[in-house]
């Protein structure tokens, strides 16, 4: 993660490639052999249709009944009708559907904080020295990462029915009218914590990462804290944490990356909607349904170029934010 | 004395702060792996359980009492709707051979019995006696029957799982799946094990950057990539075939090379370098020194693939929407709940025949899995 940061000082200059010795010649002839699958797959899957995307938003251009169309060029057009597309922007006010891009922020600001800090709660939970078991129980709480999507969201979402789920019967038993109970997936004022709920079994690599992240920390470090007589609580705060640091960015920065292009879940609950009441209308939800539903692939473009460059500044700004508070050891030996 | 006094006392209290952490821990695992328990027990009721309201979370059979018409008497019951006398006629005959729903009535002299309604209504119902099936019918007036308990008595229905795998064709997508999630792993591996010693034993100017480049494509947003790819595959007909899902897997995957360069770097380079002074090539290197000391790493990255390919959703569901037979299980059931949402004990079925292979190959692997992505993890 550190090196994404520096990716300027590791590019070769020209000079260091024409003035290699003979040796290194063969070292560089055998290194690039061997990194050439990687190499030819990045250029036809990733670099290639990177770009195809960009031209492509300069262009009018539809798939129809499966035949891809011959494409027209219409210059800045998808990107002026992008300025002007409420179902990208419109800014959430009473009585109207807010646009994908604050519905998925909005998400993002619930499942966020859940998605780090239940996983470092567990494995939190699961360094206590008074636990026994641990193996056990480690194993267990990352057991659930391992089901299939589809499978585990069928799950808690019965689990979450509002008629028969038990999580509604477990409410009307301790006395919570039956006006008033939740309606999950369907009540546009519950649904995304029912998202939030149904994501939860997805906290396993993240708990695992940042266990080894604590199981990490050198032990003289709590027995500097435990002779300072630091409670556990500062202990956490001034050892752990920032040791843990890495981790934990590392596991911010997929989260973030994840939140933006959310989609399946309401893909496959709300069948793509947008239902209950257009709440689940994610940026990239829209953007699959503008493709795949419209067959449109210029505009399709045009806002995945969007997504791509506002998850591209989210992301240096997280990087830039890192010098203050990730704390890398190597740095200060 | 006062020292062995504190040690028996800290052993105590660690005692029950143990007993306490793992108590709340074990809570904690159990509400998490509820959904599990939801899953098998629903997987297991009729659908006539599932509608009453009130019914066991247990499967549980609709209390039913077959009735052979023992009696054949007509009898008239003074009854009242809407407060107006409307007297009911009923011919026990015409019950004959019926099945009737069996419920544990309060009757008038405080005692509760179990019978079985042959008419019910509103506020009155008649009900028999199973017991003393000659006896005359009773007439109560407590309510709306359907609020009565029932005695359940405990009945799985396993014959959902042979509904469900007839209506899924659960053979076929089974074959799918594990064509899809076992020859990818070959290909993914085989690549992944090839890139991986090339950016790990080879020094070479302009090689950080690329294996930066290549860590930064895990972040990269699919979205910018799949247009012009879909569109690709479109052009030169491979939509609706497995070759737009097969093909790339060989040239790689950045999180496998990762894992794979990682645990090689570990790797003593003297064996290597023996190697090479015998003449060995860096193919012979990598396939006998090489590849022989790093079986856990091999089998984590094997393990993982399967796994990911056997949950894949978006990349089956595109590429293969217009082609059911072809389609891979976590698709088929996508497609199975939007037709039979209606029906739990189906959904809820389907869902467990779906995870339980990847479930057993993590019982089978769960220690490459750990290792696995506390090397991933860290490191990064």
């Amino acid at each position: 993660m550190e090196q994404l940061t520096q990716l300027n000082k590791l590019l070769p200059t020209a000079e260091s490639l024409r003035n290699l010795r003979p040796l290194a010649k063969r070292e560089f002839r055998n290194g690039i052999t061997f990194i050439a699958p990687w190499i030819f797959g990045f250029l036809a899957f990733t670099l290639i249709p990177i770009v195809a995307t960009f031209v492509m938003t300069f262009t009018d251009w539809k798939i129809s009944t499966g035949v891809v169309e011959p494409p027209s060029f219409v210059g800045l057009k998808n990107y002026a009708t992008l300025l002007k597309d409420g179902q990208v922007w419109s800014f959430p006010s009473a009585g109207s559907t807010p646009g994908s891009l604050w519905i998925t922020l909005r998400f993002g600001l619930i499942a966020l904080p859940v998605g780090i800090l239940l996983p470092l709660g567990i494995a939190l939970l699961m360094n206590n020295k008074h636990l026994i078991g641990k193996n056990f129980f480690r194993s267990l709480f990352y057991m659930p990462f391992i089901v299939p999507f589809v499978a585990s969201v069928f799950l808690w979402g019965g689990l979450l029915n509002s008629e028969n789920g038990w999580i509604n019967l477990t409410l009307l038993h301790l006395g919570v009218p039956k006006a008033s109970l939740p309606g999950w997936v369907n009540d546009i004022n519950w649904v995304y914590p029912a998202y939030v709920i149904m994501g939860i079994w997805g906290i396993g690599n993240a708990m695992l990462t940042m266990l080894a992240g604590i199981q990490g920390v050198p032990t003289d470090l709590f027995d500097a804290a435990k002779v300072d007589g630091a409670t556990s609580f500062q202990t956490f705060l001034n050892v752990t944490f920032p040791m843990i640091s890495p981790v934990i960015f590392y596991n911010l920065v997929l989260n973030i990356v994840g939140l933006f292009q959310y989609f399946l879940v309401p893909l496959v609950i709300n069948a793509g909607t947008g239902n209950p009441g257009g709440a689940t209308m994610f940026y990239n939800l829209y953007l699959y349904k503008t493709f795949f539903g419209n067959q449109n692939m210029s505009y399709g473009s045009t806002l995945a170029w969007l997504l791509f460059m506002v998850i591209l500044v989210v992301t240096i700004l997280i990087f830039w934010s890192a010098r203050f508070w990730v704390y890398y050891a190597s740095e200060n030996p | 004395m006062s020292f062995m006094a504190f040690t028996k006392k800290t052993k105590t209290r660690n005692g029950l702060n143990s007993t306490f952490i793992t108590i709340f821990t074990a809570a904690l695992l159990a509400l998490f792996l509820l959904p599990f328990l939801y899953m098998m027990l629903t997987s297991l009721k009729t659908k006539a359980q599932i509608t009453v309201l009130g019914s066991p979370i247990y499967p549980a059979a609709v209390p039913l009492y077959n009735y052979k018409g023992e009696n054949t008497k007509t009898y008239t019951f003074e009854a009242k709707k809407y407060g107006i006398p409307s007297d009911k006629t009923i011919n026990m005959k015409d019950y004959a051979g019926k099945d009737l729903e069996i419920f544990n009535v309060p009757l008038e002299n405080g005692q509760k019995k179990d019978l079985a309604v042959v008419v019910g209504y509103n506020k009155y119902s008649i009900f028999m006696d199973p017991k003393n099936p000659s006896a005359d019918p009773i007439i109560w007036t407590g309510g709306y029957y359907k609020v009565l308990n029932r005695p359940w008595t405990f009945s799985p229905t396993w014959s959902n799982y042979t509904t469900v795998w007839k209506q899924l064709n659960f053979p076929r997508l089974l074959g799918n799946t594990a064509f899809y999630a076992f020859f990818t792993a070959i290909a993914t591996v085989i690549s992944s094990i090839v890139v991986a010693f090339g950016f790990s034993r080879f020094r070479f100017p302009g090689r950080d950057f690329l294996f930066v480049v290549m860590i930064a494509t895990i972040f990269l947003p699919f979205a910018v990539t799949i247009i012009p790819t879909y569109t690709f595959f479109t052009k030169i007909g491979w939509t609706g075939t497995w070759l737009p899902l097969i093909i790339p897997q060989f040239f790689s995957s950045p999180y496998n090379v990762f894992l794979l360069r990682q645990f090689f770097m570990t790797l003593p380079r003297e064996l290597d370098e023996a190697a090479m002074m015998d003449g060995a090539s860096p193919l012979r290197i990598l396939w006998s020194v090489i590849i022989p000391q790093s079986y856990p790493a091999i089998v984590a990255v094997t393990v993982f693939h399967i796994v990911w390919a056997w949950n894949d959703f978006f990349g089956p569901l595109i590429y293969l929407s217009t082609k059911p037979d072809s389609q891979p299980i976590s698709v088929a059931l996508a497609r199975y709940n939007t037709n039979y949402a209606t029906y739990p004990q189906y959904i809820q079925a389907g869902a467990l025949m779906t995870l339980i292979i990847p479930l057993i190959i993590f019982v089978l692997a769960q220690r490459f899995f750990v290792q696995g992505i506390v090397i991933t993890g860290v490191d990064k």
